[in-house]
C-alpha cells in the first residue's frame, strides 16, 4: 500500500465530499427541487461554467486513454487530440445565446425539455431519452473503469475492490448534491487538472532530460513517432481530420455539454466561460496528450497504455506531489460519472416518468424517486465494469458517436432552420443511430469505411434524412 | 409589455450573428491545424527542423495553432459578441 500517495488522494475526496454536503444544504432551501437538482437554478458564473464544461468532457478518455494512446502512438496522437481546442469555443458560441434564451422560454431544464417544446413529439421524447440511456451507459462504463484502475495502479488494491471505492464515492456525492453539486465541485476539479497537468508535463520533461532530448530518443527508437502519421505510418490525414466531427465541432450534439449551455447566469459568464473554457481545455489536452508521448523514453515497455499516467506520475514525482497530481485524472472522472448519472437520470425521471406516467407527483415523490433511480443506475452501471475492455478510449469514443449521431441535428437545426419539424427529427435520429452502429460494427471487422471515424457518414446521412423528412412533411414555419 | 415582439427579433439577430462567428472560428482553426500539419509534416522525419526541441509541423499546428486560437477568441470576446438579457421581461421560473 502507497500511503504517501494514498493520503492526499484521499484528502481530495473528502473534501469534494465536504462540498457535496454544503451545497445539499443550500439545496433544501430553494423552491424548485427539479430546476435545482438538474440545472443547478440556471445560476452559473463565468468560471464554473468554462470549468464545468472543461471537467465534464476532459473525462477518462482524456486522462488515461488518450494519453495511453499517444504514448503508443507518438506525436500524431497529440495532433489528432488537438481537434479538441475547438470545443472551447464552438459549442457556446453556435448553441449560445438563442439556446439560452429559448430553453429558459420553454422552462427547459434538459435537453429533452427542449426538444420536447420544439418538435411537440412523444416519439422524439422517447427516442431521445432511450438513446441517452444507451449511449451514455458506455460512456459511464469507460469511466469507472478509468477510476478503478488509476486506483489499482496507486494502492495495489484488486481490479474488483478499487471498483467498489471509485463507485462508492461516487455515488454517495452525486445522491446527495445533484447538479449544483456536481458544478461547484467540478471547478474545484476544472483548477486541479489545470495545475496537475502542468506539474506532471514538467516533471516529465525533467526526468527525460529535456526536450531536444526526447525527442532524439524517440528518433532513435522510431523515427515515425515524431511524425504525424503514427508510430506505423496508418493515421491518415482523412482519419484524424474525421476527428474534428467527432471531438470537435460534433460535441455540440452531446446532452451532457447541451445541458451546460442552459446554465449560465447571463451574457457576461457565457462571455467569460468562452474565453476560460477555449484556454483550459486546449492547455489540458495538449499536455496530457504530450505526458503521454514524453513517457515513452523515460518509463518505456508498459503494456496497459491506460496505466501510462498513473505509473508515469509515481516514477517522475514525489510521492505526494504525484498524489495531487493523480487526483486530477480522478478528479475528471468523479465530475463526468456525476454529470452522466444525473443526466440519465433526469433523461429517464423527468423526461419520460413525469411527463408521461405521473404529471401530478409532488415534490417529495418527484425527489424519491430521482435518487432511488439515481442510485439503481450507479449499481447497473458497477456489475457492468467488472469485466472491462483493455483500452477504454473506444468504449468512450462509440459513446460520443452515437450521441452525436443522434442529436447534433435535431439540436442545431431545430435552433435555427424554422422547417424543421418532427418527421425531419425521428428520421434524423433512428438513420443516425442506425447507420452509426452498423458503420461502428462494419469498422471494427473490415477497416475505416473511406478511411474516415465511424461517426463522420452518419452524421451526413442523418443531415440529408433530417432536411428530406422535415420537407416532405412541410408545415408552416416555426415561429420561437 | 408591448415591444416584447420587436426585443426577440433583437436578440435572435445577435445569436445568430455570433453562431457564424463560431463557424468561422472552426473553419479557420482547421485549415491552420491542417496546413501545418501535413505540409511540413510530410517530409521525411531526418528532414525536420525544430522549434524549441519540437517538430516544427507540431509547434506551428499544435501548439502555435492553441495559442492563435486563444487570441482569436480573446478578440472576439473582447471586441465582437454583445450582452443580452436571457429572460423574458425580468421574470424568470424561480
Amino acid at each position: 500500500m502507497n500511503w504517501e500517495v494514498l493520503v492526499p488522494l484521499l484528502a481530495l475526496l473528502f473534501v469534494i465530499f465536504l462540498i457535496g454536503i454544503w451545497s445539499n444544504r443550500k439545496l433544501k432551501q430553494s423552491t424548485s427541487f427539479l430546476s435545482d437538482y438538474f440545472l443547478g437554478s440556471r445560476e452559473l458564473g463565468g468560471l464554473v461554467l468554462a470549468m464545468t464544461m472543461a471537467a465534464t468532457y476532459g473525462s477518462a478518455s482524456s486522462f488515461l486513454g488518450g494519453p495511453g494512446a499517444a504514448y503508443t502512438i507518438g506525436l500524431g496522437w497529440v495532433l489528432l487530440a488537438m481537434t479538441q481546442v475547438a470545443t472551447g469555443y464552438f459549442v457556446l458560441l453556435v448553441l449560445g445565446k438563442k439556446f439560452a434564451i429559448v430553453t429558459r422560454r420553454f422552462k427547459a431544464v434538459t435537453l429533452i425539455d427542449f426538444l420536447k417544446e420544439r418538435y411537440q413529439s412523444k416519439s422524439v421524447v422517447l427516442i431521445s431519452a432511450f438513446s441517452i440511456v444507451i449511449f451514455l451507459f458506455a460512456a459511464m462504463a469507460a469511466q469507472w473503469i478509468g477510476g478503478a484502475y488509476l486506483i489499482q495502479t496507486v494502492t495495489g488494491l484488486s481490479y474488483l475492490g478499487a471498483l467498489f471505492l471509485f463507485a462508492v464515492a461516487v455515488l454517495i456525492y452525486v445522491i446527495i448534491g445533484g447538479f449544483r453539486a456536481v458544478a461547484v465541485t467540478d471547478a474545484t476539479q476544472g483548477i486541479i487538472m489545470f495545475v496537475g497537468t502542468l506539474v506532471l508535463l514538467i516533471g516529465v520533461v525533467i526526468a527525460g532530460g529535456g526536450i531536444d532530448q526526447i525527442m532524439t530518443d524517440l528518433m532513435t527508437e522510431n523515427p515515425n513517432l515524431v511524425t504525424p502519421f503514427g508510430h506505423d505510418g496508418q493515421l491518415t490525414a482523412a482519419y484524424v481530420t474525421s476527428f474534428w466531427i467527432l471531438v470537435g465541432v460534433g460535441v455540440v450534439g452531446l446532452p451532457q455539454v447541451a445541458v451546460r449551455a442552459m446554465s449560465y447566469r447571463d451574457s457576461r459568464s457565457m462571455h467569460r466561460a468562452l474565453m476560460i473554457g477555449t484556454i483550459v481545455v486546449g492547455f489540458i489536452m495538449l499536455n496530457m496528450h504530450l505526458i503521454g508521448v514524453f513517457a515513452r523514453p523515460v518509463l518505456p515497455g508498459i503494456e496497459v497504455a491506460d496505466q501510462v499516467i498513473p505509473l508515469i506520475a509515481m516514477e517522475t514525482l514525489p510521492p505526494w506531489v504525484a498524489g495531487i497530481v493523480l487526483a486530477a485524472p480522478l478528479a475528471a472522472m468523479m465530475s463526468t460519472v456525476d454529470s452522466l448519472l444525473l443526466l440519465v437520470s433526469s433523461s429517464v425521471v423527468k423526461d419520460v416518468y413525469i411527463n408521461y406516467f405521473k404529471p401530478d407527483a409532488n415534490r417529495a415523490h418527484v425527489k424519491k424517486v430521482s435518487i432511488g433511480f439515481t442510485a439503481i443506475l450507479g449499481v447497473i452501471v458497477f456489475l457492468l465494469s467488472i469485466n472491462p475492455p483493455e483500452l477504454l478510449i473506444y468504449l468512450n469514443l462509440f459513446a460520443f458517436g452515437g450521441l452525436e449521431a443522434a442529436f447534433i441535428w435535431p439540436v442545431v437545426l431545430g435552433l435555427y432552420w424554422k422547417y424543421a419539424n418532427k418527421h425531419g427529427a425521428i428520421a434524423s435520429m433512428v438513420v443516425g443511430i442506425g447507420s452509426y452502429i452498423a458503420i461502428y460494427q462494419y469498422n471494427e471487422t473490415y477497416g475505416n469505411l473511406f478511411g474516415v471515424h465511424a461517426v463522420t457518414i452518419p452524421v451526413f446521412l442523418s443531415l440529408i434524412a433530417f432536411i428530406a423528412f422535415s420537407l416532405i412533411f412541410k408545415k408552416e414555419p416555426y415561429q420561437f | 409589455m408591448p415591444k416584447g415582439e420587436k426585443r426577440t427579433d433583437w436578440r435572435f439577430r445577435i445569436a445568430h450573428r455570433e453562431a457564424l462567428i463560431g463557424c468561422a472560428l472552426a473553419v479557420f482553426n482547421i485549415i491552420w491545424w491542417y496546413g501545418f500539419a501535413y505540409t511540413l509534416g510530410s517530409k521525411p522525419p531526418e528532414d525536420y527542423t525544430y522549434i524549441f526541441g519540437f517538430p516544427a509541423w507540431f509547434f506551428w499546428s499544435c501548439i502555435m495553432g492553441f495559442i492563435v486560437m486563444v487570441f482569436l477568441v480573446y478578440l472576439v470576446v473582447k471586441f465582437v459578441l454583445k450582452e443580452v438579457p436571457f429572460d423574458e421581461e425580468g421574470s424568470d421560473e424561480r
